[in-house]
């Protein structure tokens, strides 16, 4: 093993155990937000087990129905990129077991994740032939693009600041105290990664994409059964694994799974709270806005760093 | 099954393919010349198959529950019943706390409910919706229009009884039945599918020549594959 000094097999368990944690996690902290969201309308809301039950109902469907390599891939590269995200950066600081498959180039690896599940369902997107499909990932595409110049300015400040592409390094550096966060340290290179955050999380204004009610429901139109039980479990998870990512380079990290859980539902909520009371972006609209203010201020990060 | 629609013309003649849905010659940007017919060239054929339930009576009973507590319905209204299902998305009623859910896709559906009286123009979308959707599927005719005809009954272009056309699971009778009659109606069909009698689809493909000879009978500008998913 001289090409992975310190890798063990056992790590592969632990990883495993991180993943099993994070997609339980999401899949009652987003059903959590729903019925938070339904309490603040006045209903009851849907139970906190509601995800489990969709997401084995659907596995149950009897009939599958492809429309080629493509559209099958596409839910896969879609669960891909949420599982390599979460499975290349360390989601519990300082645990041996959460590790996961941290390395020195982790952060970069990590920007490629980000951007890897819209690519792959570009792809089975376009292969299931609805119009639907083809405008929302268009657009989809167009807005994770533009989405991504602020946060690739934001960590690469980042990681001039730190001297280093190592994401336990990063978290390393923010230990002790609240204002060793590089929120605190950083805000300009947070501000900015926080904009691609927001406009990444597939929620108001920022879910021209999906696009309730004006192209019913965008990529995942065709989608069903089996196919959409992958994107259902990427859909917990890759806000999650997202939110670490996050967590790790602006908020500290944390070193407890209670930390962690806290974290995640308050940076998770950012988006939520922004996503209730703003109405949606056209998609030249949510693209002038990143490239009027997430953009300069992204540069102003790498210049002030 | 009979068909009891007999106040329908059904010896007419035949009405001509819509233009665009002919087979015909196409020139292609690079000049080469190509043969399409969109009926075969965007649908597929293929016959409805009987699928059959799990293996183990353990795993089947806990597949029902699971499709029991989360119906998801397909937001597509063909009378004026869809205005009570509106109230259900809304405090008063919720009907999110039972799994009960609107999807904007066939695809993803579980659920079609026929709201109202059916126009032989809407059957044939209706048709269309139903056999894109996955298999196990539940119809649910809501008022007595889907019923007997209700107050359509000598209408000249709604068809009377439903179940000639597509398999009914449920009925929920009334005109128009409240949003609490409709609950209780989600609340049956659970009871029934919890107990496995909600196999609709299969009885759709087991008599599928017949259903579709009705369908036939009524539409008479049939301008779609027999089968289209």
């Amino acid at each position: 093993m001289t090409a992975f000094p310190n890798f063990e097999w056992v790590q592969i368990a632990y990883a495993l155990l991180t993943l099993f944690i994070v997609i339980n996690y999401g899949m009652v902290m987003t059903a959590v937000v729903r019925k938070i969201g339904a309490r603040v309308g006045g209903r009851y809301g849907i139970p906190v087990w509601q995800n489990y039950v969709d997401l084995l109902k659907n596995i149950a469907l009897r009939s599958k129905i492809s429309h080629g390599v493509m559209y099958y891939l596409g839910p896969v590269f879609r669960l891909t990129g949420g599982v390599g995200l979460l499975m290349f950066v360390p989601t519990i600081y300082g645990s041996e077991w959460h590790q996961n498959f941290s390395y020195a180039g982790d952060l970069i690896l990590a920007l490629y994740f980000v951007f890897f599940g819209t690519l792959g369902m570009a792809l089975g997107a376009g292969e299931s032939g609805h119009p639907h499909s083809a405008i929302g990932v268009s657009r989809g595409l167009a807005q994770v693009t533009m989405a991504e110049l602020p946060l690739a300015l934001g960590v690469y400040a980042l990681s001039l600041q730190y001297g280093t592409l190592d994401i336990t390094k990063i978290v390393a550096a923010q230990q002790g105290s609240i204002f060793n966060w590089t929120l605190f340290t950083n805000p300009l290179a947070t501000v900015a990664a926080m904009v691609a955050f927001v406009g990444t999380m597939m929620r108001s204004p920022f879910d021209v994409a999906m696009a309730p009610q004006e192209i019913p429901i965008g990529p995942p139109t065709e989608y069903h059964s089996s196919y959409l039980a992958l994107m259902q479990t990427n859909r917990v998870l890759f806000p999650v694994a997202k939110t670490v990512i996050y967590m790790n380079l602006f908020f500290g990290g944390a070193t407890s799974w209670a930390e962690f859980a806290i974290k995640v539902f308050c940076l998770y909520m950012i988006s939520v709270v922004i996503g209730v009371v703003h109405p949606r972006f056209r998609v030249e609209q949510s693209i002038r806005f990143f490239l009027k203010w997430g953009l300069p201020l992204g540069v102003l990060a790498i210049l002030t760093v | 099954m009979k068909d009891v629609d007999d106040k329908f013309r059904k010896t007419d003649t035949e009405v001509p393919l819509r233009e665009e849905l002919r087979p015909r010659k196409v020139t292609t940007p690079d000049g080469q010349e190509i043969d399409i017919d969109p009926l075969r060239d965007y649908f597929c054929e293929a016959k409805p198959k009987v699928h059959p339930k799990a293996y183990s009576k353990i795993v089947e009973d806990f597949y029902n529950w699971a499709r029991a507590n989360s119906l998801w319905i397909l937001g597509f209204g063909t009378g004026c019943g869809a205005i009570e299902m509106r109230p259900l998305m809304t405090p008063r009623f919720d009907a999110y706390r039972y799994g009960i859910q609107w999807r904007p896709t066939p695809r993803q559906a579980n659920l079609l409910v026929i709201s109202g009286y059916l126009s032989v123009k809407t059957l044939k979308r209706a048709i269309r919706a139903y056999e894109q959707m996955p298999q196990p599927k539940y119809v649910m005719g809501l008022g007595s229009c889907t019923i007997n005809g209700g107050m359509y009954w000598d209408s000249y272009n709604t068809i009377k009884r439903l179940d000639d056309y597509l398999p009914v699971d449920m009925y929920v009778a009334g005109c128009m039945p409240r949003p609490e009659a409709l609950l209780h109606g989600f609340m049956e069909l659970k009871r029934v599918i919890r107990e496995g009698k909600g196999e609709g689809a299969n009885k759709y493909a087991e008599n599928f020549d017949q259903y579709k000879a009705n369908q036939k009978a009524v539409i008479k500008d049939w301008d779609m594959p027999d089968y289209n998913w």
